[in-house]
């Protein structure tokens, strides 16, 4: 019984983990390789999922929809980088955060005037339902699409990177800009790419989660934090080191939420464990954040050495 | 010249005190941004609604209705509110959504010796000894629908339930209302951080437990996060989901769709409630906003619905802050969810259904009233309320 319980909150823990994934690699890129910070990352992943959910209701095809969703938001990402963002190249952090924020006000207002405060946005009927992984497990089949699509592109961001010209230009990038440039990397170009792929990134996340989560104004804001927090714990600028701090974050916060309380209870009072186990559980992300920050000040996996 | 300025200085009380007379003025401050913007919009839609209906007038006073937003941030609302029972000299100040934004503006209001109107959060502070002659809530108490929801669960012989809640003053208040109903055996009690997004730990405890029935009291994006997860891990067969009234309003149902139907909530108020105040608001809400409306919307149209009332009551004369009280207190209207009075504590005293969701004749996701599950209910605390 309780193997069975690991088992599925592992799973969680792996789906919430993927996702977050998403977001992050996105934002580690921009991060690392712009020295920017784009607090308006979550705003794309607003607007991936609801264009997925227009699409779906247009095409009436979720996977279409999905395809169209990471096209049309990496057009806005890039539009966005074009006209907005490469000014704030130049500019310090203050200055890009004010900023960004900004269009964090414009885009929600904007996503409002267009289509409302929120819309449906439902998984495709034959992953509606459970499927029996093991004897006595019933999982959210849903889910264990998410984690696969997390995985296939977890895996080709590492071939794009790794092995790609173009990922070669971006680690270049990441590591030391300065050389980047002088050795006539086209460093303009490079960075609407990267934008753009940060953006599509963002709408995998965006319309892969809008079935299980609120596709609303504001979504964004929410999965933001954690998303600082991954790249904070991963190192800046490193894809490796957002997917393990992607899975950490996501590993961790699931087994906190479903067993810090039942094992507090174990050595508390009741009524005392009650209180704590669940302040506890919803503040252990940012303890483990502390505790690697505090050993490994740059990260798990910094960019630059 | 000297002159000119002492008549000016001589005339300025009078004629504030003539324009008290002659209009009403109302401070609405709600929480209008945000992902919870949607709440305020709906309050301040059914409020206007009222007013729109009256004429523009309030118990036949021309109504000035000023609008401020809050941003579900206390220190803004304690400008905002500053602002209007100081510079603007509001009569009343209504609008506000949630608790820990009442709590922070309600004692500069009531200080001042303005009405507070409640249209939608009653923190149970206010219910017992804090009760307070300005302060009138005309939406419910704050653990009432969790004591329904409590009862139903208790009628319908559900042994085993989970209770689900975010970690903060209004899922305490709420584990206290259902307790105090609930006679079965709470297999879980659960808090979550407010603001989380993915629930997938708290069902796989849930599946653990196996309870009969599950009570949930996830306001906004929470309740819409948690319904579409829970659908789609299968439990939704063998475990009876419960929720308030709020948990699955057609906000909610705009976001989540079919899978709601099937749900059961309680309310203090039903979109099909058979009273002729109803559907003349029903009605009229539709056509002026194009959507249906909510028990927030309804919560909203009440309280323009109480004050028109009360000012007609006193015949304009809102100057005299103890006839006004009185009349605000007999509640002499027409509400759009039926029988309704004051109880002692200036909170309502009314009842609570219970609801199904399910499709309408021409196919749209709306609430059915099945039952009533209290009958004239007010609150635990009212003893304590020593006010006169």
């Amino acid at each position: 019984m309780s193997g069975i319980l690991l088992l599925e909150q592992s799973l969680n823990g792996l789906q919430f983990g993927l996702m977050l994934f998403l977001l992050a690699a996105g934002l580690t890129l921009v991060f690392g390789i712009m020295d920017m910070i784009n607090l308006a990352h979550g705003s794309l992943y607003m607007v991936g999922a609801f264009l997925a959910a227009t699409f779906v209701d247009l095409t009436g095809s979720f996977w279409l929809a999905v395809a169209l969703a990471l096209a049309g938001t990496a057009l806005v990402g890039m539009a966005l980088e074009v006209s907005v963002l490469r000014r704030l190249y130049a500019r310090d952090h203050l200055s890009q955060v004010l900023a960004t924020f900004a269009l964090i006000l414009v885009a929600n207002e904007t996503v409002r005037i267009v289509w409302g405060p929120q819309l449906p946005l439902a998984a495709p009927p034959a992953l509606a339902g459970p499927v029996e992984i093991v004897p006595g497990l019933q999982y959210s089949s849903y889910r264990l699409v998410i984690i696969a699509v997390g995985l296939a592109v977890a895996a080709a961001l590492y071939f794009a990177i790794a092995r790609t010209r173009v990922g070669m230009l971006v680690r270049a990038g990441a590591s030391n800009r300065e050389m980047a440039v002088a050795m006539g990397v086209n460093i303009k170009r490079l960075f609407t790419i990267v934008f753009g792929c940060a953006a599509a990134l963002c709408a995998v996340a965006g319309a892969m989660l809008g079935p299980i989560l609120a596709v609303q104004v504001g979504m964004g804001e929410n999965i933001l934090i954690l998303a600082f927090v991954v790249i904070v714990i991963g190192g800046i600028g490193s894809i490796r080191g957002a997917l393990v701090g992607a899975l950490l974050v996501g590993v961790v916060d699931t087994m906190g939420r479903a067993f810090l309380p039942h094992l507090l209870r174990q050595f508390l009072r009741a009524d005392l464990a009650g209180a704590l186990g669940p302040a506890l559980a919803s503040i252990l992300i940012y303890v483990l954040m502390a505790a690697i920050l505090f050993w490994k000040p740059q990260g798990l996996f910094p960019a630059r050495g | 010249m000297r002159r000119t300025a002492l008549a000016l200085a001589a005339a300025l009380p009078l004629a504030f005190a003539a324009q008290a007379a002659d209009k009403v003025k109302v401070g609405f401050i709600s929480t209008l941004s945000g992902p919870n913007a949607a709440i305020g919009v709906d309050i301040r839609d059914g409020f206007n609604l009222a007013v729109k209906l009256a004429g523009g007038k309030l118990g036949g006073l021309p109504a000035e209705v000023i609008v401020a937003d809050d941003q579900l941030n206390p220190d803004v609302a304690k400008q905002n509110a500053d602002r209007m029972v100081k510079r603007d000299r509001v009569d009343f100040v209504t609008g506000t959504v949630f608790s820990n934004v009442v709590l922070a503006i309600a004692p500069q209001v009531i200080e001042s010796k303005t009405f507070f109107i409640g249209p939608n959060a009653g923190p149970a502070q206010y219910t017992g000894a804090q009760c307070n002659p300005y302060f009138f809530s005309s939406s419910w108490p704050s653990e009432a629908y969790s004591e329904a929801a409590g009862q139903y669960v208790t009628q319908r012989g559900f042994k085993s339930v989970v209770f689900l809640a975010p970690n903060y003053q209004g899922g305490k208040d709420a584990a206290n209302g259902f307790k105090r109903y609930f006679k079965g055996k709470l297999a879980e009690e659960m808090y979550t951080k407010l603001g989380q997004l993915d629930y997938a730990a708290e069902l796989a405890q849930i599946r653990a437990a196996k309870p009969d029935a599950l009570y949930v009291f996830l306001p906004g994006g929470m309740g819409v996060n948690f319904i579409k997860q829970f659908v789609a891990s299968g439990m939704s067969k063998d475990i009876q989901l419960v929720v308030p009234l709020w948990g699955s309003d057609q906000d909610i149902i705009r976001a989540v769709g079919d899978p709601m139907l099937g749900l059961f909530s309680l309310g203090h108020w039903t979109i099909d409630l058979d009273n002729a105040a109803n559907r003349k608001f029903v009605a009229e809400f539709e056509k002026a906003y194009k959507r249906l409306p909510t028990g927030y919307a309804a919560s909203g149209y009440d309280t323009g619905l109480l004050l028109d009332a009360a000012i007609r009551k006193v015949k304009g004369k809102i100057e005299d802050k103890e006839a006004l009280r009185a009349a605000i207190k007999s509640a002499d209207f027409k509400s759009v969810r039926g029988d309704f009075k004051f109880g002692a504590n200036q909170f309502p005293v009314q009842n609570y259904y219970l609801q199904a969701i399910t499709k309408n004749a021409d196919g749209r996701i709306v609430h059915k009233t099945v039952g009533t599950v209290l009958t004239a209910r007010g609150d635990a605390y009212v003893q304590d309320c020593k006010m006169k």
